[in-house]
């Protein structure tokens, strides 16, 4: 059988679209409309600190945040290839999997500042 | 009901025209009366120049697809009266070349069909004096579905990727690959998969999923196109992880 | 947005090849719809960035904290998330609808019904929230 990347892209898309859909909704109403709005009392900064800091939060969370990365990437190329007719395979393929790359290593950054 | 309907029709004469233009018709809407009855109308009493095609005119035989109103159909399973008042516009099936009036060119489905091996494949046959191959309701149950495609090609009309990116091998294309891939006879699936997983087979679905909404005949080329991904997938995972010998 | 269009014949090809037009998502509302959920991984991708500066405030001091959730509050950015809070609801929406015509699992033999396939992803939906609730109100 041939050997093409494409499926497992497509794999890490799947995985990450689901992960996205579960949970972003709860995330995102808490830390960007909830927290800071005052609709729920933003939590302790001791209790926050601390489950940060956990090895399995940021092993969670890492996961996490590259799957969706890697999910927006290939979303995204495909919008650039077909939707914008950017019809450059190569380049389009290169920007939007290399920004999902670059990201991982910010996402790493910036969890492990907070671990 | 209205008595009348006008009927406005693409026009393309190669000889004579740079672009499609249109023509209008006023066509009797009779009850039960279909976009194609109202063609044949036109042809037979108005205009005899009018180019389209059509056989069985019951849904079966797939050569009367059009856009209609912009939306791909069948025009012997679309009512006149469910235009009324009207007008209603008739145009060439979308995304493939007009050659004239209706006429649209499939020359691109009909190479890319056999590329998926639409056919049973054996690794060996069985002799003729061993009787038929035998198929289980369950069995047949498994692809049924798939079997239904008449080669309309409205699901290429409403693919918008196949629209924007022509050498997307296609849904019905991908949906018959399926059909054998799931009998229980074939033994070709290894075959098909080597075709269709490249960047113009299966995973250049962005899953839009209208080929599915207006497929007449309920085949769902969509969910196979995403089948095909997941097997795709595992069987790709599955050569990864076994080592050389055990690959096939 | 849209495909080359070779208008007219030549004579080398009397066929008209149409156009694609540059608004064809706009002819249809589940073309549309499409787009738009499409277009949400900007949103998923900006949202993760927010996640991680989130992240980042917390790990530096309590007054960076506060200071994130000062910034967070801030009007525009406001807008901003509600109007990705929306895209992200449509990309779960969407994903959750279209994922029984992409599995037909069977279990015992029989079809397993589109609709309970919807349901246990909400059901699943329900229980990760209250876990993330429960883990992060502590």
């Amino acid at each position: 059988m041939k050997f093409r990347i494409e499926p497992f892209v497509w794999l890490a898309f799947s995985g990450g679209g689901v992960i996205a859909a579960m949970l972003l909704p709860v995330l995102v109403s808490l830390v960007a409309l909830a927290f800071p709005l005052g609709w729920i009392d933003p939590p302790d900064y001791e209790h926050l600190a601390s489950l940060l800091a956990h090895p399995i939060t940021f092993l969670v969370l890492f996961g996490a945040f590259v799957m969706m990365l890697i999910h927006a990437a290939h979303r995204f190329r495909y919008t650039l290839y077909d939707g914008l007719q950017v019809k450059h395979r190569t380049l389009v393929a290169a920007v939007c999997y290399g920004g999902a790359f670059f990201g991982a290593f910010v996402v790493l950054g910036l969890l492990g500042s907070a671990t | 009901m209205a008595d009348d309907i006008t009927m406005q029709v693409a026009r393309y004469r190669p000889d004579k025209d740079r672009e499609p233009g249109w023509q209008e018709y006023v066509v009797p809407v009779r009850e039960e009366w279909t976009v194609l009855d109202g063609l044949n109308h036109v042809k037979n009493e108005v205009d005899p120049t009018l180019a389209y095609r059509w056989s069985c005119r019951m849904g079966i035989c797939g050569s009367c697809g059009m856009n209609v109103n912009g939306e791909p159909r069948l025009t012997c399973a679309t009512f006149l009266s469910d235009y009324a008042p009207g007008p209603v516009r008739v145009e060439p099936l979308a995304h493939f070349p007009v050659i004239r009036d209706l006429v649209v060119d499939l020359d691109d489905f009909m190479q890319k069909l056999p590329r998926v091996s639409p056919w049973i494949i054996r690794d060996e046959e069985q002799p003729v004096e061993d009787g038929e191959y035998l198929q289980t309701p369950e069995e047949l149950d498994a692809y049924k579905q798939f079997s239904m495609c008449i080669n309309c090609m409205l699901c290429y009309a409403a693919c918008p990727v196949y629209g924007l990116e022509p050498d997307f091998i296609g849904p019905a294309a991908i949906a018959l690959a399926e059909r054998y891939d799931l009998d229980s006879r074939d033994q070709g699936a290894r075959q098909r998969l080597d075709v269709l997983i490249e960047h113009e087979g299966v995973y250049g679905c962005t899953f839009v999923g209208e080929c599915t909404r207006v497929c007449p005949k309920h085949v769902d080329p969509a969910a196979a196109i995403q089948r095909y991904k997941l097997k795709a997938a595992q069987e790709s995972v599955k050569m990864f992880l076994l080592p050389r010998a055990l690959r096939r | 947005m849209s495909t080359q269009a070779t208008h007219g014949a030549t004579q080398q090809d009397p066929r008209y090849h149409p156009a694609v037009p540059v608004f064809w998502w706009t002819r249809k509302a589940s073309y549309l719809v499409f787009v738009l959920r499409e277009l949400s991984s900007i949103f998923v991708a900006w949202l993760v960035l927010f996640l991680l500066l989130f992240v980042r405030a917390v790990g530096r001091s309590e007054a960076a904290y506060e200071e994130f959730l000062d910034w967070a509050a801030s009007p525009w950015l406001v807008t901003l998330n509600v109007i990705a809070l929306a895209f992200v609801v449509l990309h779960t929406v969407t994903w959750f609808s279209l994922t029984p015509q992409a599995m037909a699992p069977r279990v015992r033999g029989r079809r397993v019904p589109p609709a309970a396939i919807i349901g246990a992803q909400y059901a699943g939906l329900a229980v990760v929230s209250a876990i993330v609730v429960w883990v992060v109100l502590g």
